[in-house]
């Protein structure tokens, strides 16, 4: 009898394919996902040195970080852009790696695209230049980010040398109350955690509130396990996942499906297995959330106020917390729900899916954005908008106001056209609000599709509970 | 990569923590396709104003600190994206060695892919780093690899802890990949067993 083992023990020791006596490991990499942003620099090296990839039909490659999200009939403006994207076919083709390109339905964010064909599957080992990589651990693999030093590794070895992370249970027990959604709980592990709590740790969600949660959902946790520090984010694979997985494009089928199964359902945690950290949240705890500052760790109810950098638990943080409210522009005790908003984006592999855009359409309509707002959706992909097009998703934002997007991360990280003004204030469904992420300057809020569609309606910050009550 | 052995130089303080990949190099720099020239924009957004100007206030523009190999940061040093431009625009700063009590995994990780080395220290040695650092023109810091050793302007001296197989491929400028392709039968092994076992993989 081997010792109780965690899941991300059994995928680990699965993958494993050397250990050296010190402890580094050689871990296989079962599907490697590709950007144009962190990749050209691994494809110049690899020519460089003369060596050639391992085995390419491993790795899948979409542009999504700095395609346009408007007409694309002519191409990409900017130059930069242009070249990178250009880049990524031109190495897709020079190695024999399968690109989506722009024009492609299949075309998204890298992280949507990636469950959405089947590509992402349970018990795999997921590496992607990128750090929201974590978001494929909703399906019970280990997927985690890399540099572009081990993107080259990767596309060279199929392998990668990574020492053993500490095993995390966070456990969110019981049910969501009404109006709270998997981006309030994630918000609120990350304001539990804080954004360096998950350093060194792989992170598994367990508990009642994460099973009752759909795929979409569970990515949307496992999207911002990164946010707490975490390596990675994994939720164990169970009928939810077998039936999303099904019948995908690249998804196991016939013999091969029924043998894939029985082996994901060995692939859950042992009872008695160790982790080295343990938290619990009751779910009932759990309200809409909402970001004040420019650290994703800095979260309040929505309907509660600004906190105070007084109060703060040191000097360090109460500084880091003033240089925050400066940046955006508010004070101290000041009720979120009374702060204006100038721009909305729902979208981004957090929130781009397709639940995302019901939940958020579910609110826009019959209503009307207010008038000191410019609104945007993004879907996440190609296939993402083709469905909430076939849904009639589209009019119902088209006819309350909202601007209706190609696919792509837009203003997630404001790399391609679509970013905020100096002092533009954006409530927006994605992940990050540093200083300067959706453009200099730009103050971000991070929350759920549904208050962001609430809070373009009434042009300010808003409890969605409210608007439906 | 090359090697690192002993580094002598200025060390520059830099006291906020969360110090992301963003404030370290901003997006608009993601764009280029080479791995050279982003030390210039370097922390950009507290480096220059919006017109481009250089802020007279930033660290790495006051006289002493123009030539810094070595950098002092708060907390959490380099959380955020796992964009590689971050390490690279500090290396093409000049700086090959950050020191701070705690770094994103990313970061760190890519940190010994170029040749750069992150020191992990406990809050209250840094705090005295900082201080040290903060002391002005030419205060010269060596960071020892080999015997694992910090020496302050001052004399002092403080040790630290490092990986031994990072240690190892740092100090003699080794390539990973080459490492790992010596295994390669060990790779193609697991390969044809996992082919058996799991078929759909
Ligand atoms: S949507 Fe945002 S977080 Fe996701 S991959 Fe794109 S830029 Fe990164």
């Amino acid at each position: 009898m081997t010792a109780p083992r965690t899941l991300f023990d059994k995928i680990w020791d699965s993958h494993l394919v050397d250990r050296q006596e010190d402890g580094t490991c050689l871990i296989y990499i079962d599907r490697h996902l590709v950007h144009e942003v962190t990749s050209p620099q691994a494809f110049e090296g690899l020519a460089l040195s003369g060596r050639k990839m391992h085995r390419p039909g491993q790795t899948l490659a979409v542009a999504d970080h700095n395609v346009p999200t408007t007409d694309r009939s002519q191409g990409i403006a900017d130059p930069e852009s242009r070249t990178q994207v250009e880049t990524l076919e031109a190495n897709g083709k020079a190695f024999g790696v399968r690109v989506f390109s722009m024009s492609d339905v299949r075309q998204g964010v890298v992280h949507i695209v990636g469950p959405e064909q089947g590509f992402t599957l349970p018990g795999m080992t997921i590496v992607c230049g990128d750090s929201h990589t974590s978001t494929h651990g909703a399906f019970g693999s280990l997927a985690f980010g890399i540099g572009t030093s081990e993107v080259e590794h990767v596309l060279a070895t199929q392998t990668l040398v990574q020492a053993h992370a500490k095993n995390m249970l966070v456990r969110i027990d019981g049910k969501l109350p009404e109006g709270a959604t998997a981006k309030d709980i994630v918000l609120k592990i990350v304001a539990t955690l804080g954004t360096a709590g998950g350093t060194g740790y792989v992170i598994e969600y367990a508990g009642g509130a994460i099973r009752d949660l759909s795929m979409e959902g569970r990515m949307t946790i496992c999207n911002m396990s990164i946010e707490a520090g975490a390596r990675a984010g994994l939720i164990a694979s169970d009928e939810t996942t077998f039936a999303y997985v099904k019948g995908r494009p690249m998804a196991p089928a016939a013999a091969d499906w029924d043998k894939a199964v029985a082996y994901w359902k060995t692939l859950s945690t042992d009872a008695g297995a160790h982790f080295d950290a343990t938290v619990v949240i009751d779910a009932a705890t759990i309200v809409p959330q909402v970001t004040w500052g420019t650290s994703p760790e800095d979260v309040v109810a929505i309907d509660g106020c600004v906190p105070d950098p007084k109060k703060a638990a040191d000097e360090g943080k109460a500084k880091a917390m003033q240089r925050s409210l400066d940046y955006m522009g508010l004070t101290a005790g000041q009720p979120m729900e009374e702060v204006k908003i100038d721009r909305i984006f729902i979208g981004s592999c957090t929130n781009g899916r397709i639940e995302d855009l019901r939940a958020a359409a579910s609110v826009a309509k019959g209503r009307t954005v207010a008038a000191t707002v410019k609104a945007m959706v993004v879907p996440g992909s190609g296939l993402v908008k083709k469905q909430a097009e076939e849904e009639g998703l589209d009019k119902i934002f088209r006819e309350a106001g909202f601007e209706w997007r190609e696919p792509g991360c837009s203003m997630c990280l404001a790399m391609n056209a679509d970013k905020l003004e100096p002092g533009e204030r954006c409530a927006s469904t994605s992940n990050r609000n540093f200083e300067g992420r959706q453009g200099r300057g730009g103050r971000t809020h991070l929350v759920s599709p549904e208050i962001a569609a609430a809070s373009a309606i009434t042009g300010h910050l808003t409890d969605v509970r409210k608007l439906l009550a | 990569m090359d090697k690192f052995e002993t580094l002598t130089g200025v060390a520059a303080p830099l006291p906020m923590i969360n110090i992301d990949t963003d404030m370290i190099i901003p997006k608009q720099f993601l764009k280029t396709i080479k791995r050279t020239g982003l030390g210039k924009s370097l922390f950009f957004e507290m480096r220059y104003d919006d017109a481009g100007k250089e802020i007279p206030g930033f660290v790495l523009n006051k006289p002493a600190y123009r030539q810094a190999q070595i950098l002092v940061a708060g907390a959490n040093f380099g959380c955020g994206s796992s964009r590689e431009h971050a390490p690279w625009s500090i290396l093409d700063f000049g700086i090959r060695c950050v020191i701070a009590p705690s770094f994103a995994d990313i970061f760190y990780n890519n940190c010994f892919k170029n040749g750069i080395l992150p020191i992990r220290l406990p809050q209250e040695t840094c705090d005295k780093l900082m201080k040290a650092a903060s002391n002005g023109a030419n205060a010269a810091f060596t960071a020892d690899l080999k015997g694992q050793e910090i020496t302050t302007p001052d004399g002092e001296k403080v040790a630290f802890e490092v990986d031994s197989f990072r240690k190892h491929c740092l100090l003699n400028g080794l390539d990973d990949i080459g490492l790992t392709l010596a295994k390669k039968t060990k790779i193609e092994a697991y390969e044809s067993a996992r082919k058996t076992a799991q078929p759909w993989v």
